[in-house]
């Protein structure tokens, strides 16, 4: 190969890389970008109708209710200014509790956040920064799957 | 010739945005918690909880209704509040505002201690043993520190250990003529 | 009165460091021998200083010393000896001290280990070392020193965090800046050659065994604190594209890209100004990362959001590194014209190709990372990007690399005809298709998700072509070169890695069940047959201890026990899961909370092949490091030495 078909292959390869990387990277952030809202902006209407996305806020002293023997639990979280009920079905992290902020990752539906997955989000410490991740890692990963 | 500047700029950019979104931080007008404060502009929480300092004795919000005071949750586990604790000493000295400590989760003969060795910055310090009036106060971490209005509402919150320096940045503007800076 | 001797010697260790860089830069520049000879007993110095001072904070944590601030905040007297030495490491002011001290290890092995290269070169390396040391080091003293007093003493420490009392948690950290601070080896190496002008095949070679090491920790850095995150958080997942974890993955991805091109520039002196790139982005992305978790900018760390000043500090710090090299770089770069030509079809072409996709993948990855800084600092809302978009981002690269690598390995440099290997490879494909379908449907019962069959193929064909070269030479009764063997056990471990993912990807199933004592629920044809609860207690926790036998049929297969722990200066409750581990899958059960009616929520899970995550990981670690002992780096150690000092000249520009 001649050094300027060197090059050529060279910068077709590179533009190949990027372009694909560049499509892959649109596509993918389209899907997976999940926007946050508190529960204020959700009772204005300001969150997207049958899409998913998170939601965040403090649950409510006294509000955690489960039926008894079910894995199925109720609990409302709040911005102090408007509430929201999430439902959930699968085992709560580690760190959750009333009073503690949570993220809640789902959707509406009937007025109610239907969570596929809820994340406590702070601990009472200070936290390592090499293993700050672990406070997110108090949950199902993945959620979805 | 320039294209080979071209990895040096990306990450200039990149530092650009850095020091930019540090800024912001530093400012308190970007708060990477997803959380944000949500008692500012309402109602404080009210408690009674027993005394640290007298057991026998309770600490009630409703003596302090109609003044400004400062609640400062701490414990003496933590650390950062060990780190806040010579500027709450200052602080209580240059203003009238009382500080109301609420010792969170802790065990009253240590946080005696504490006090007697380090000093006690608080008008009253209330006993918060199972959390729950932490939990009204949307605690999430220590150190915190709230000021309430006269009027009983959260004006200001800080997260984090307090410096004078802070204290006369986010809660200054509120203390004119309370008798404090 | 000792902390106060650790910080002394910290500042000692400063001086020297800084005397190491001046010495070292500046008299490969005037070209003194009697500064640049300086150089090795400063770094010695430094080494011992600092090692000194690390080992004062552990005698201040071993002897429970509560005077002294980090100790109080991040030990207790009820914590086991074991936890109490790894709680030196426990947060950032510790941290960084190991961060420094493995940079000054590095420094002491780059200087004993490197007296056949040029005594300038040599100078200019450790003087670089010596400025990223000074750099740290300064940070350490300025805003996180580890020795700071309590007065009056703390009575008790505050515990370390309970999710850190673990013994892969010990040595994960360690494992882990070994790599990323090893990063700086390779960059030194780069800055110390375009500070000579001098970028050839030699620069190198004397790169690629130090790249490699770092890039051995760091592999290994990783798979320890993705074990640990699948077994000690508690639910079983072993990657979560959590920030943290990008932070050391980026730098992994811009390594193991440069050791590919390391290898091009070596054999052929092609590639030379790209090389020397990657070499900088490896540890500008180290670096980062070093930020990213430290400032309080992307993970919310309490007691770092309200301190932007360390974050500015540590921003200055890799600012000055990375644009200064980068701008050195800038202006050496036009001067590197590529070396001869080689065909489409070469070895050449396949490692511009891994060397592509690798940096596109960290690029997908970094700007997964930052988005939702940029948008959250610009105020266009809070967003976050999913787990599904660093999947597909890393997963389309990822695959055209695994299959080119399994072919990518037998072409010659220049030009490649694979002739010989055509009919083997045709082969280990066919027989890696047939045993993809039979692991797929005999082993697992289905076709699983679109790329399960895929994925078993790929990484059989990768081993299989891996095998090829050590098999034929041990036909012939010949050994294989070290660097070819470890780079052929490092691919193997490739698809060993290929092989878990897919395995877990494919059919691992997580079911979460209400379970009362003497119930059972039936996952992946095994029965979990709750036994009920009971407290138990450890040194320094409460637990509810939850009990679970599983059997197959009739057959019983293991009891495993469950805790939820209270530690009880923290009171943070905490999951511990019960394992069971088999060569071809674990059985994973987490206990959950009381629901009421005598019945528990557990967690139950079926985790296919998951081992052969980390194992391929490790065997790929020491594919590396049989890939650093080979003869070549030896060889030209001992021989070289007489050529040093006449080379030295010729390199002072």
């Amino acid at each position: 190969m001649t050094p300027r078909r060197k090059r050529l292959f060279s910068v077709v390869a590179i533009l190949a890389g990027v372009g694909l990387a560049a499509v892959v990277a649109l596509k993918a952030f389209d899907n997976n970008l999940l926007y946050f809202y508190d529960p204020s902006q959700v009772a204005a209407g300001m969150a997207p109708a049958g899409k998913t996305f998170r939601i965040g806020g403090m649950v409510t002293k006294g509000s955690v209710a489960r039926t008894p023997g079910s894995l199925e639990v109720r609990f409302v979280i709040t911005d102090f200014a408007k509430s929201v009920t999430v439902v959930y079905d699968q085992i709560l992290p580690d760190l959750f509790r009333e009073g503690q902020g949570i993220i809640a990752h789902g959707r509406m539906r009937d007025g109610v956040f239907v969570a596929d997955d809820v994340l406590a989000k702070h601990d009472e410490k200070y936290m390592p920064p090499e293993v700050a991740k672990s406070l997110k890692h108090a949950i199902p990963p993945e959620g979805s799957t | 010739m320039w294209r080979h500047f071209a990895p040096a700029a990306a990450f200039l950019a990149l530092g650009g945005l850095f020091a930019f979104a540090l800024m912001r931080i530093g400012q308190g007008r970007l708060d990477v918690h997803e959380i944000r404060s949500p008692l500012l502009g309402r109602p404080a929480p009210t408690f009674v909880l027993p005394s640290v300092t007298d057991p026998s004795r309770l600490v009630d919000t409703k003596a302090l209704a109609g003044r400004m005071y400062v609640v400062n949750v701490w414990g003496t586990w933590c650390g950062g509040c060990r780190e806040e604790h010579s500027a709450l000493m200052a602080i209580a000295h240059s203003t009238t505002v009382p500080i109301i400590g609420i010792d969170w989760k802790d065990d009253g003969q240590q946080a005696r201690l504490y006090l007697a060795q380090l000093g006690n910055p608080y008008q009253q310090v209330a006993a918060d043993r199972d959390g729950r009036v932490a939990i009204d106060w949307g605690v999430y971490g220590a150190p915190e520190t709230f000021l309430v209005s006269s009027s009983g509402v959260v004006l200001e919150k800080q997260v984090g250990p307090l410096s004078e320096a802070l204290w006369a940045e986010k809660f200054g503007r509120y203390l004119q003529g309370e008798g404090g800076s | 009165m000792i902390p106060e001797l650790g910080t002394l010697s910290l500042i000692i260790a400063l001086l020297l460091s800084a005397a190491q860089s001046f010495f070292g830069l500046a008299g490969a520049h005037r070209n003194r021998l009697s500064w640049m000879q300086v150089v090795t007993p400063a770094v010695a110095g430094v080494w011992v200083f600092v090692a000194l001072s690390f080992g004062i904070l552990t005698y201040s944590f071993i002897t429970n010393d509560f005077s002294v601030g980090y100790v109080a905040g991040n030990s207790n007297s009820a914590l086991p000896l074991v936890y109490r030495i790894a709680a030196v490491w426990g947060a950032h002011e510790g941290s960084l001290l190991l961060w420094i001290l493995i940079l000054s290890t590095w420094a002491l092995l780059v200087a004993g280990l490197s007296s056949s290269l040029p005594v300038a070169f040599r100078a200019r390396v450790l003087g670089v070392l010596g400025l990223i040391g000074l750099g740290f080091m300064s940070f350490t003293l300025l805003t996180s020193s580890p020795f700071t007093r309590l007065l009056p003493a703390a009575a008790d420490g505050a515990d370390l965090n309970p999710i850190l009392q673990d013994p892969a948690l010990a040595i994960h950290p360690p494992m882990l800046y070994m790599g990323y601070v090893g990063t700086s080896v390779a960059f030194s190496f780069a800055v110390a050659a375009m500070l000579a002008g001098r970028i050839d095949a030699g620069w190198a070679r004397w790169t690629r065994p130090w790249t490699v090491a770092a890039w051995m920790c760091l592999t290994c850095g990783i798979a320890l604190g993705s074990w640990w995150a699948y077994y000690e958080l508690g639910w079983g997942g072993w990657w979560f594209w959590d920030a943290v974890e990008n932070a050391s993955f980026m730098p992994w991805l811009a390594s193991t890209a440069l050791i590919h091109s390391l290898a091009v520039t070596e054999k052929r002196g092609l590639f030379r100004s790209w090389t020397l790139l990657l070499a900088i982005f490896a540890f500008s992305l180290s670096l980062l990362g070093t930020f990213l978790v430290r400032s309080g900018i992307l993970v919310s760390v309490h007691s770092f959001a309200s301190d932007p000043a360390r974050g500015l500090y540590i921003l200055a710090l890799l600012m000055f590194f990375i644009v200064g090299s980068l701008t050195l770089y800038a202006f050496r770069a036009p001067s590197l014209k590529g070396g001869g030509g080689f065909e489409l079809v070469s070895r050449e072409s396949f490692l511009l190709l891994n060397n592509a996709l690798l940096v596109a993948a960290a690029l997908l990855i970094l700007v997964g990372t930052l988005w939702p800084l940029a948008m959250d600092a610009f105020n266009l809302g809070k967003i976050s990007v999913g787990p599904p978009y660093f999947n597909m981002v890393f997963l389309v690269p990822a695959l055209p690399l695994v299959m080119l690598l399994g072919i990518g390995m037998h072409a010659g440099w220049k030009r490649a005809s694979l002739q010989t290997f055509r009919r083997k490879l045709l082969a280990i494909a066919g027989v890696a298709g047939v045993l993809a379908l039979a692991t797929a449907l005999i082993g697992f019962g289905s076709f699983g998700v679109p790329l399960t069959v895929l994925g078993f193929a790929a990484g059989c064909f990768v081993m299989g072509s891996a095998l090829i070269e050590p098999v034929q030479q041990w036909r012939r009764g010949q050994g294989l070169p070290r660097a070819a063997l470890g780079m052929a056990i490092a691919h193997f471990g490739v698809g060993m890695f290929v092989i878990g993912v897919t395995g877990v990807a494919s059919y691992k199933i997580e079911k979460d069940v209400g379970l009362a004592a003497g119930d059972s629920a039936t996952v992946a044809g095994y029965t979990f047959k709750f036994l009920g609860t009971q407290p138990v207690s450890g040194p320094n926790y409460e637990a509810i201890e939850g009990r679970v036998a599983v059997s197959r049929g009739a057959t019983p297969v293991t009891e495993l026990a469950t805790q939820k722990r209270t530690y009880r200066v923290q009171q943070n409750p905490m999951t511990h899961a019960g394992i069971d581990v088999a060569w071809n899958r674990d059985l994973f059960v987490a206990l959950g909370d009381e629901l009421g009616a005598d019945k528990w929520s557990l967690r139950l899970q079926y985790k296919p092949l998951v081992r052969y995550i980390w194992l391929g990981a490790l065997v790929a670690a020491i594919g590396g490091l049989v890939a650093i002992l080979d003869r070549r780096y030896r060889v030209r150690r001992t021989t070289a030495v007489p050529a040093a000092a006449p080379g030295s000249a010729s390199t002072v520009a």
